[in-house]
């Protein structure tokens, strides 16, 4: 198989460089297509007989409720989950057959656009949604509030992580992805040597999605700063608020960076500009400084507010508080702080100098500092603590596991001596799915099945979630600990084919490791299809299940759209056991009509409109650019003269919603 | 609270715990904050733009350099139109404060008038510079003056389009809270473009001079 050469010049006024050499050939591909398309049609059929499209567009699409926009943004994480991990297995297959003279059944455009697309879809697209749902759900219930300070920004931003989402999967079909890896390097991303829509669809997708990313950052540092409950002073805060704050403050720092270099890279594309180039004076290595400025406050970004669910969950099911509640605050704010003076070690082969290198790879081995502190409290929590090891608290141990390793193979890394020999090396990849599986995915993992009863009202089915379990945790060792044994060996990173037939079991046996994390996805979604299906035996009506510490526990489960009838006053950190500890009854009286913000579409309209935006400057469509811009401006124009967006939940209501809680707690024994 | 609770009955222990008498909360309460997060991020995809200049700033791939294309008359005339917009858009404000709906009006279209002088001239800046042969694909220099500066020049363009956008607001409901809430993040952008503006005449064109 040779390297695809193809020359794609077609260029029409109506639809730009689209033609009909922009649908794949390849069979793999095609077939993928095939399933999707029915599969679609199949769920749009399905919505429509059911007459859902109403439905999902008045309670779903068009709310600004921070409850329903978190869902919306998990389930967004979860599809494009599958979509990454599905390149994660193509690549684990390729390698694992390439050898002894076998191509494999990939070839190399292909190849390269997989490994490309795992890595962005996995950051962007999987990790960012999960994170943002999250905070999104839970942070406005922990700080006793009744949604986010913006809450149509917040419903744009999903919109348009959204935008950003639906164009990486169209490169799938129309077209091809990046073949760059998944932080585009010039000068391979420049217009010379990328020279069809790879690199545009990346390009466009990150600069949409992170539109959405900047404003949700903006708006829940607003929301933790300015609408926390009364007497819910900073040091009252729970740890997930608090690494919630600092992953938002992050954001706020570190995606503009993101939205500059990519313009860089943009106008070097479209304009013929030199930031980038080789010649006429431009810098690739600028562009890689730029970008890991950007992209080394983002794996904290990701990271943080995981660390606030292991405390959660650490405290909760010890039954104790958290130790050292401000040693944790500390060492998350140096841990924010320190993010951004380590973005060198990604290339500390670069040249730059023993004196530059020496700087950060010291400050980098700093950071192991305050994330060994996190870690002893945890461990000091649960000390003589009346442990329970439900699924939340079972992952949190594994995390704390496996975690242990990656960060120490990071501090490895570090040592820019050491680096020279494992820059871009198996063990790189090894180590950051060690921190990022062992870490974030674990941590989301615990903090699925300890808030989804809070977001549902019932538990998950503990058996399936054990069998996920079981098969995650050691499928991650067998699926990445001969990564590490390669890389200390010398193989680099994205290779196709191989030429030494030796060291063809380690991969074989990293596939293996790939197959049971395949059966562990597929385990949890049967927990979540067994959970829904048994929802009534599963059921909690107290709202408080775990026996909770935070405030999101004093309400009931589901909430009720304004979260709390009476605003929680907070005398004390973990401020829902100090309640219950009290012996405060929940009043039942006296409740007042609730001041709540509207709905509406426009955070859907003008995230379609910028994917119009980003699918016509892919291709080159001038004309669909133009008309998809204006459009954007006009429509957000027209937006400001609404001056009507919030309502009153009529007091008739809230008494008819607390009733029912009465009911269902009395019920519950409670 | 646990030491002190055992002494209170339960009424009293709801309104310790509980905000009974709760009033809705003043719209926009978070906006400025919001918009001032929003303004320094804006401010860090300037000082990106910044450092690129100031890496790039030297390439000029044997092409013109500073010396050879700023016009610093131009520039002070310039960077007086923008100066004065600021002003202005102070007498705006003002006039706001004092309730005055033609006033800010009038203030905000001499705002608009200044912006547009400043746009106007670094339009034809630009064309003087793409005429004589400096146009942006010509040297890394070149690419970063064009990116920083039309970065800027694109702000302060939206900036105009959100001006009219607010004098017409201002026209159907007068001086609300929400406009007038407007009118001040509108305040902080246009002022923000001001002090950007002075880095770059500062930096680029002044340094660029020496």
């Amino acid at each position: 198989m040779a390297i695809e050469a193809e020359a794609h010049t077609h260029w029409s006024p109506l639809l730009g460089r689209l033609w009909l050499d922009a649908i794949p050939q390849e069979p793999i591909v095609l077939a993928t297509f095939v399933v999707v398309m029915l599969g679609g049609a199949a769920l749009v059929a399905g919505l429509t007989y059911f007459k859902l499209w109403g439905y999902l567009w008045k309670e779903w699409f068009t709310s600004v409720d921070h409850k329903k926009i978190g869902i919306m943004y998990m389930i967004l994480g979860l599809i494009m989950f599958l979509r990454g991990f599905a390149d994660a297995v193509m690549m684990r297959a390729q390698q694992a057959m390439a050898f002894n003279g076998n191509e494999g059944y990939l070839n190399a455009h292909h190849y390269d656009q997989v490994f490309t697309a795992h890595g962005v879809i996995m950051i962007f697209f999987v990790a960012m949604p999960f994170v943002t749902g999250l905070m999104n759900y839970i942070v406005p219930l922990q700080i006793g509030a009744r949604d986010v300070s913006f809450p149509f920004l917040n419903n744009f931003s999903f919109w348009m992580t959204t935008a950003g989402a639906v164009l990486v999967m169209m490169s799938l079909f129309v077209g091809e992805f990046a073949q760059t890896g998944w932080l585009a390097y010039p000068p391979l991303s420049n217009l010379a040597y990328s020279p069809w829509v790879g690199v545009d669809y990346y390009i466009w997708a990150l600069q949409i999605a992170g539109v959405g990313t900047l404003l949700s950052g903006v708006n829940l540092v607003c929301t933790i700063v300015k609408m926390r409950a009364p007497g819910m002073t900073m040091m009252r805060m729970p740890v997930f608020t608090w690494t919630s704050l600092c992953t938002n403050i992050l954001i706020v720092a570190a995606f503009p960076v993101l939205t500059a270099v990519m313009t860089m890279l943009t106008v070097d594309r479209y304009l013929g500009f030199n930031f980038f180039s080789n010649d006429f004076g431009g810098s690739p290595m600028m562009y890689v400084n730029l970008i890991w400025i950007w992209g080394h406050p983002e794996v904290y970004i990701l990271i943080l507010p995981l660390f606030g669910v292991f405390s959660e969950v650490t405290s909760t099911f010890s039954g104790k508080r958290l130790f050292g509640y401000s040693s944790m605050v500390y060492a998350t704010l140096v841990i924010t702080i320190l993010s951004y003076l380590v973005w060198l070690h990604h290339f500390f082969t670069m040249g730059s100098g023993a004196s530059v290198n020496s700087f950060f790879g010291i400050t980098t081995m700093v950071i192991s500092i305050p994330t060994g502190a996190k870690l002893f409290n945890w461990l000091f929590t649960m000390y003589r603590g009346r442990i329970r090891y439900e699924l939340p608290m079972m992952w949190t141990v594994a995390f704390m596991l496996t975690f242990t390793v990656g960060g120490m193979t990071g501090v490895l890394l570090a040592v820019p001596p050491a680096d020279f020999v494992l820059h871009n090396s198996l063990f790189l990849i090894a180590h950051f799915h060690n921190v990022i599986i062992g870490g974030v995915l674990f941590g989301l993992f615990a903090a699925i099945n300890f808030w989804w009863p809070k977001a549902f009202g019932f538990k998950l089915n503990v058996f399936w979630g054990k069998v996920s379990f079981w098969l995650w945790v050691p499928g991650f060792w067998f699926a990445f600990m001969p990564l590490y044994i390669l890389g200390l060996m010398g193989v680099t990173r994205r290779m196709r084919v191989f030429d030494d037939p030796s060291i063809q079991i380690w991969f074989v046996i990293a596939a293996f490791g790939a197959v049971m994390i395949a059966g562990g996805i597929g385990a949890m979604l049967v927990q979540f299809a067994v959970s829904i299906w048994k929802r009534e035996e599963l059921k909690d009506e107290t709202g408080d299940p775990w026996g909770g510490r935070t405030l999101e526990w004093s309400t009931s489960s589901p909430p009720p759209e304004y979260n709390f009838a009476f605003t929680p006053i907070v005398h004390d950190l973990d401020a829902w056991d100090d309640m219950k500890r009290c012996g405060v009854e929940r009043p039942t009286s006296g409740f007042r009509p609730i001041h709540m913000p509207k709905g509406t579409g426009t955070g859907l309209i003008l995230a379609g409109l910028s994917t119009a935006l980003g699918f016509a400057m892919i291709w080159y469509i001038w004309w669909l650019a133009a008309v998809s811009f204006a459009g954007i401006i006009g429509y957000a124009i027209f937006h400001t003269f609404n001056y009507k967006r919030d309502y009153h939940i009529p007091v008739e209501t809230v008494e008819a919603t607390e009733a029912e809680r009465t009911r269902q707690l009395a019920a519950a024994g409670a | 609270m646990t030491a002190t609770a055992h002494n209170l009955d339960q009424p009293k222990l709801q309104a310790a715990f509980y905000d009974l008498n709760e009033h809705d909360h003043p719209e926009g309460g978070s906006t400025m904050l919001g918009f001032w997060i929003y303004l320094m991020s804006d401010c860090l995809i300037f000082a990106m733009l910044f450092a690129a200049y100031g890496v790039l700033g030297g390439s000029l791939a044997a092409g013109p350099g500073p010396k050879d294309l700023f016009d610093l008359p131009l520039v002070a005339l310039n960077t007086a139109m923008l100066l004065f917009s600021s002003i202005t858009y102070g007498f705006a404000m003002l006039a706001m404060e004092k309730g005055n709906k033609g006033g800010t009006q009038a203030w905000l279209l001499v705002t608009a008038l200044f912006g547009a002088a400043f746009l106007f001239i670094e339009l034809y800046e630009f064309s003087h510079l793409i005429h004589e042969g400096a146009t942006p694909m010509r040297s890394g220099f070149l690419t970063a003056f064009f990116s920083l500066v039309g970065t800027h020049g694109l702000h302060v363009t939206f900036g105009m389009i959100w001006l009219f956008t607010l004098v017409v607001q201002v026209a159907k409901k007068g001086l609300i809270p929400a406009n007038k809430r407007r009118l001040m993040c509108l305040s902080l952008f246009w002022h923000f473009l001001d002090v950007i503006w002075i880095g770059v005449f500062t930096f680029v064109y002044l340094m660029g001079m020496l």
